[in-house]
């Protein structure tokens, strides 16, 4: 009879740890190891699809070629991506921060609010994002509705741009916090995790901290900033990344990139600029966390 | 009670002094003008998400002869339910509704499995290397789908695991696009989309888990796998149920990885997508498209919205306690 082995409890836990990840591991060869490796080949290649499969032929840099000098939208429409992303994120984070501290606070309805605050992590995501921004009718509602508050109240008169300008801030702020307004749907509907993610670590900050502070005679104000603000420094590091790769997920660049693939079929072309976008990401990814994370403070 | 004269000015300053630290007026003030303030602000938010849904609900029932007419702007004069069959007739309403959901329910499922064992291999049960494997499941969320997408859509046009199909038929592999199962492995596999985040979250909340809970159960005799199925996975269940909706509504809303994969499918999401260059087919007229999109649009969603409104309160609760944090 063979005799059982007996494994100390470190070794098993090592082997069962293997065993657990293992489904992600598999997937991770399967569907991400290779696919990564063989996307790089595709870019350098020219790709054509037949009955038994695919071939390739090396091109060498002609597909990366292409994609920056003679295509006419990528460039483009990557610039467009990169400011866009660039308006928005600290927007996001700022909005998310502020409405998070909000909500921290006790107050009645709070259960209701935080519900309809949240609808949009499960509602304005996809497809529905897409076609409410086109909606035309919608946007006709709107105007009608500007119409009979122009008619009736008076109120819509005060135009806030000529006003700030006039009281001499500079253009370029006046205009950012302007389109900000504009953008505010958009702003508030993209900021649903973010402000999850807030919220909890508000959370979990210690009340025996604030309780000091006001004994000191903190105000509210300075509380927030010396108290909730640093701790929050290592989320706000985590929520940057996640808004930015949340930005570049789905945008005219990505739907140009699908439409490369499965429209013109250049799965080399569209590898190539797939490939340029990840590493025009990556370094912006890396550029932002190491200037956010000399400022993070933590705790332990 | 002449002598008290002399002290009247000061024992009304004293008292004051007392009204004042009794009912500290100004501390009020600010108390309300604050709950003012945050209660605006509040309500300003709430009306932002809320706008688009009520515009929504009011377009769905207006017939095509209140669309022009400015003087109604919420309440419909000519109320019709028109819209609303026309746009389940396009949208295969029922059908689609069923796909999507057996699709999205699929991948929750497979995603909080795979998921949740993957965090908690990673918070609790560390190997040589489990930091590095960890690194490249972070590695995974910051990857754009686009960068993978041409060999994937190959990879599931010719599906063969390690060229063993191939080998013993000598097909060129299995067609698996216009079906679930490019989402189901994928999802398996713990690869769908945005996995790395939830493996993340599970991690996040297994490490939050106190360490006596399994030390106990070790300490009865259970092993590692009775202790995770009898002892982690119950303590579990508000991770699993945040994952479980953040899964489910995202696959329902997802157009991307939809028409990638079933670009020929009933599915809402598909549906959606077609919807305005099919209309436009039909009738070139601008407002009667939008009006149809809208109705199709509330349809789309309300079953999410019905799902969130029954999981709302426990899904808000559980995230909070889910540890997110770092």
């Amino acid at each position: 009879m063979a005799k059982k082995r007996l494994l100390s409890l470190e070794r098993k836990k090592s082997i069962f740890g293997v065993l657990f990840i293992s489904p992600w591991i598999i997937g991770f060869l399967l569907l991400m190891a290779v696919p990564l490796y063989q996307s790089i080949r595709f870019s350098f290649s020219e790709l054509t699809i037949n009955a038994t499969g695919y071939s390739l032929e090396y091109v060498g840099w002609a597909n990366f070629n292409k994609a920056f000098f003679v295509d006419t939208w990528f460039n483009r429409s990557l610039t467009e991506a990169v400011t866009k992303m660039l308006l928005n994120v600290p927007l996001i984070i700022f909005f998310s921060l502020f409405t998070a501290t909000l909500l921290s606070q006790k107050f009645r309805g709070r259960m209701l609010t935080r519900s309809i605050i949240f609808l949009p992590v499960v509602m304005a995501s996809g497809v529905i994002a897409g076609l409410d921004g086109s909606n035309y009718l919608a946007s006709m509602m709107g105007e009608a509705a500007n119409d009979m508050e122009g008619n009736y109240t008076g109120l819509s008169g005060f135009d806030l741009i000529p006003f700030l300008l006039d009281a001499g801030m500079s253009r370029s702020v006046v205009f950012y916090f302007a389109g900000a307004v504009d953008r505010i749907y958009q702003i508030v509907t993209s900021s649903g995790v973010q402000i999850l993610i807030f919220l909890a670590g508000i959370q979990s900050i210690s009340p025996s901290l604030y309780e000091a502070s006001k004994m000191e005679g903190a105000t509210g104000y300075e509380s927030f900033w010396k108290i909730t603000f640093p701790m929050m420094t290592p989320l706000i590091l985590t929520n940057t990344v996640y808004s930015i790769v949340d930005s570049f997920y789905k945008n005219n660049v990505t739907n140009y990139i699908k439409d490369i693939a499965f429209r013109q079929l250049n799965f080399g072309l569209s590898s190539a600029m797939s490939w340029a976008y990840f590493v025009l990401i990556s370094i912006i990814l890396l550029i932002s966390t190491t200037i956010i994370s000399k400022r993070v403070f933590y705790y332990d | 009670m002449k002598a008290a004269t002399p002290n009247r000015g000061a024992s009304a300053a004293a008292t004051v002094r007392e009204w004042n630290s009794s009912y500290r007026p100004v501390d009020k003030v600010k108390n309300v003008l604050w709950i003012i303030v945050r209660s605006f602000l509040l309500f300003g938010i709430c009306f932002i998400i809320i706008y688009p849904i009520l515009t929504k609900l009011s377009i769905a029932f207006k017939d095509r002869a209140d669309i022009f007419d400015s003087t109604i702007v919420w309440i419909p004069r000519h109320f019709t339910m028109d819209n609303i069959y026309k746009a389940i007739e396009l949208l295969d309403y029922f059908e689609a509704v069923t796909n999507t959901f057996i699709l999205s329910a699929g991948t929750a499922v497979l995603q909080v499995i795979s998921c949740a064992l993957a965090g908690y291999g990673f918070a609790r049960l560390k190997f040589k290397g489990s930091s590095i494997v960890f690194a490249l499941v972070v590695f995974t969320i910051v990857i754009p789908p686009q960068t993978i997408m041409a060999p994937t859509y190959l990879h599931f046009r010719f599906f063969d695991v390690f060229g063993l199909y191939g080998l013993f038929t000598g097909k060129p592999g299995v067609n698996l696009l216009e079906s679930y199962w490019p989402f189901f492995i994928s999802s398996a596999t713990a690869m769908g989309m945005k996995n790395g985040l939830y493996i993340y979250i599970f991690r996040q909340f297994f490490r939050g888990l106190p360490k006596e809970l399994e030390e106990a159960a070790y300490v009865d005799g259970a092993g590692i796998m009775k202790s995770f199925f009898k002892v982690m996975l119950p303590n579990a269940i508000p991770a699993m149920a945040t994952v479980a909706l953040f899964s489910f509504v995202w696959q329902w809303n997802d157009d991307y990885f939809t028409n990638l994969y079933m670009a020929n499918s009933v599915v809402l999401s598909k549906m959606l997508y077609i919807l305005p260059s099919n209309l436009l087919a039909i009738r070139d007229e601008y407002s009667y498209v939008s009006l149809l999109i809208n109705t199709a649009t509330l349809l789309a969603i309300a079953p999410i919205f019905l799902l969130y409104l029954f999981a709302q309160r426990y899904f808000v609760e559980s995230v909070e306690r889910t540890g997110l944090v770092g």
